[in-house]
């Protein structure tokens, strides 16, 4: 079956994926795989693993039909999966947790993780408190200005935040300097990567510890409308939510699925983060680890990407998706910095909900496509975070002062 | 055997052994990087590793980070680079090897730049962040052009993987003196002989030792126990600081008297 196909042991889905880093990080990654590879069918692992997802994360999230929204888009039931109601406000928890066990597994003390919305760094800073680990966060300068709030939360919670000051101060630089610390200090150090991206194992992994949204929406939408979705929609950046999403409904053939990247202000190369925009400058390439589709120029330097919602601000997506593209199965598309503003005042005012800037672009697309389809079809949108680290960031766009 | 090989040999043979700068190509301008290069081979550089900028030098300390900034914002690309090696090559015969990240040679083709690589007499390739594992199609074109591919092992090389590298490996062993990313140190770690010493347990190539050496004393320390000590981010800070501070022929000069300092004597 498809889903268990790939990765390959080297961790190739398809063309893509692998481990393309420093021969230091080689061995270390050799033993991330063995020691992952046994929690699979450790039971007290899991059981951990599971207590906790229930008791401290507070999952199942809920499955929730967005009525007002059906309505007033006279299209498609609408279901949102509320990955905003999970502790800490956004999925980020559910991979963060599963490492961080994992870590202590293999006996190490000292945490490092990236972070670009933030989101992923408080999740690793709250999981580091839980257990009792020392935390470092890299951050870009440009996303700790875009997301204040975040960067006092994992200060708060004990992590110890790096600035980031290189390149475009955003995700990408600081993943490079993650990976830096973490080549020099591999013997003590554990790189909880956020995403699923950079080497084998780390998109297996996240992929699976992020399943379980996936898992649950399966089950919940089967009791509720008593079958299956016609699509799924979620935002890709890395593409953790989406492939958490989407894994456990990979073999459902009648199951569309649309990742939704991010359109920023134009198609020119810098203007936006969609690595799949035709013409937009993503091609297969080789960034942090992975092989998959990067913007980049044409003689392969990485380049700038914008978007309004930091935690899509970056030039390349997980491998899984980039095979995912090819082959056909999931589509992908984007929509624009305004779209996702005025999804994300629309959620707000109909149903109560602040959705995350990055899901904001999963529910710009679901408005667009809702209101085409007929009221007997249903669509479950991923609400991956919620959007209060944000309303800074939207006050400024809408020109307000706060 | 490659011209590499051969000053391997060479040096051997009259008992010395071998100094291997690295210099950004680009940094401060492709024009200057070719006066850099032929005067740090009459200087007495054995080996010259040319590194190729990338946005995201990810293995890289700051110094060299920032030569690979300031060779982008030349505009620096591999074409340009390939086109400087050509002139260079009227001057000298000294093996060069291009070090780089994987990226940017992907973009350019593996196959035209081995192809490329061969006609200009570029001698070797060393990929950053190419592991052996993901190396089968760079090999099928450097073995079909007969240029050598460079290997990196590192203090948490596992034998095994030691064992699998060298199978594989041509030219001479790249031997990373510590974990970490290029720049200098105080002193070289003492992992640096205990790795050499495994590496010799599989293999009979010359092995180079490279990070963080930036001292005359660590140099005549790495020939101890290694044929080849590789000097990076000191000539690159050199490079730095004086493009600041004097005119280009100065730089090349002092550059070169630099290189002099660390040639075996």
């Amino acid at each position: 079956m498809l889903n268990t196909a790939v990765p390959d042991s080297m961790g190739h889905f398809g063309r893509y994926g692998g481990s393309y880093v420093p021969e230091t990080l080689m061995y270390p990654l050799e033993q991330l795989v063995s020691a992952y590879e046994a929690t699979k069918s450790d039971p007290v692992f899991q059981e951990e693993f599971q207590q906790l997802l229930k008791n401290y994360v507070g999952r199942p999230t809920p499955l929730f039909f967005a009525r007002r929204l059906t309505d007033y888009l006279g299209g498609a039931r609408i279901y949102l999966k509320r990955e905003d109601l999970s502790h800490t406000g956004a999925h980020k928890i559910n991979n963060a947790l599963g490492q961080i066990l994992l870590a202590s597994r293999m006996g190490k003390q000292r945490i490092i993780a990236e972070t670009g919305a933030g989101q992923h760094g408080v999740a690793t800073a709250t999981v580091s408190a839980l257990l009792n680990k020392q935390c470092c966060i890299y951050m870009g300068t440009e996303d700790m200005r875009r997301q204040a709030l975040n960067v006092f939360r994992m200060k708060l919670l004990g992590a110890e935040v790096v600035g980031v000051d290189q390149g475009s101060c955003t995700l990408k630089d600081a993943i490079n300097e993650a990976l830096r610390d973490w080549v020099t200090n591999v013997d003590t150090t554990y790189y909880l990567l956020g995403s699923a991206l950079g080497p084998h194992p780390y998109p297996q992994m996240v992929r699976d510890f992020q399943s379980v949204i996936g898992r649950e929406a399966r089950n919940q939408i089967l009791e509720l409308e008593g079958r299956l979705p016609d699509f799924l929609v979620a935002c890709v950046g890395g593409g953790s939510n989406a492939i958490g999403l989407f894994f456990d409904f990979i073999n459902d053939k009648s199951v569309r699925m649309v990742g939704v990247e991010a359109g920023g202000k134009g198609k020119s190369l810098g203007e936006h983060a969609a690595r799949f925009m035709s013409e937009g400058g993503g091609r297969p390439g080789v960034l942090q680890g992975t092989h998959s589709y990067i913007l980049q120029s044409s003689e392969g330097q990485v380049a700038a990407t914008h978007s309004i919602s930091a935690g899509l601000d970056y030039p390349a997506i997980g491998p899984e998706h980039a095979y995912l593209h090819d082959i056909g199965r999931v589509e992908y598309t984007s929509v624009s910095d305004d779209e996702a503003l005025e999804a994300f005042q629309l959620l707000a005012k109909i149903e109560g909900i602040l959705p995350a800037l990055e899901s904001s672009h999963a529910v710009a697309y679901t408005l667009k496509l809702a209101a085409k389809m007929d009221k007997d079809s249903v669509i479950v949108v991923n609400l991956s975070g919620r959007g209060d680290k944000d309303v800074h960031t939207v006050a400024q766009a809408l020109g307000v002062e706060l | 055997m490659s011209r590499i090989r051969a000053t391997f040999e060479q040096a051997a043979n009259e008992g010395r052994k071998l100094l291997i700068p690295y210099i950004t190509a680009g940094d401060p301008n492709l024009k200057l990087t070719q006066e850099i290069l032929i005067e740090i081979a009459c200087s007495g550089a054995d080996i010259i590793e040319l590194g190729v900028p990338f946005s995201d030098p990810m293995a890289d300390g700051p110094v060299i980070q920032r030569a690979a900034e300031r060779a982008l914002k030349e505009g620096v690309n591999l074409a340009q680079i390939l086109d400087m090696v050509a002139q260079v090559r009227k001057s000298t015969s000294v093996p060069i090897i291009l070090f780089s990240y994987y990226n940017p040679l992907l973009q350019y083709g593996l196959d035209r730049l081995c192809q490329k690589a061969a006609e200009l007499e570029i001698d070797g390739l060393l990929v950053t962040d190419l592991s052996p594992e993901e190396s089968g199609e760079l090999l099928g074109y450097t073995d079909k052009f007969d240029i050598d591919l460079i290997f990196l092992l590192a203090p948490t090389s596992s034998d095994a993987r030691i064992k699998r590298i060298t199978e594989v490996a041509s030219g001479f062993i790249y031997a990373l003196s510590r974990t970490g990313v290029t720049g200098m140190k105080q002193s070289i770690s003492e992992t640096a002989p205990r790795l050499i010493k495994r590496i010799r347990d599989f293999s009979t190539l010359p092995v180079a030792v490279g990070f963080g050496i930036s001292t005359v004393e660590q140099v005549k320390e790495v020939w101890q126990y290694a044929e080849a000590a590789v000097v990076g981010s000191r000539i690159v800070s050199e490079i730095e600081v004086l493009q600041k501070e004097v005119d280009a022929k100065e730089l090349v000069k002092r550059v070169g008297n630099l290189v002099r300092e660390f040639c075996y004597k």
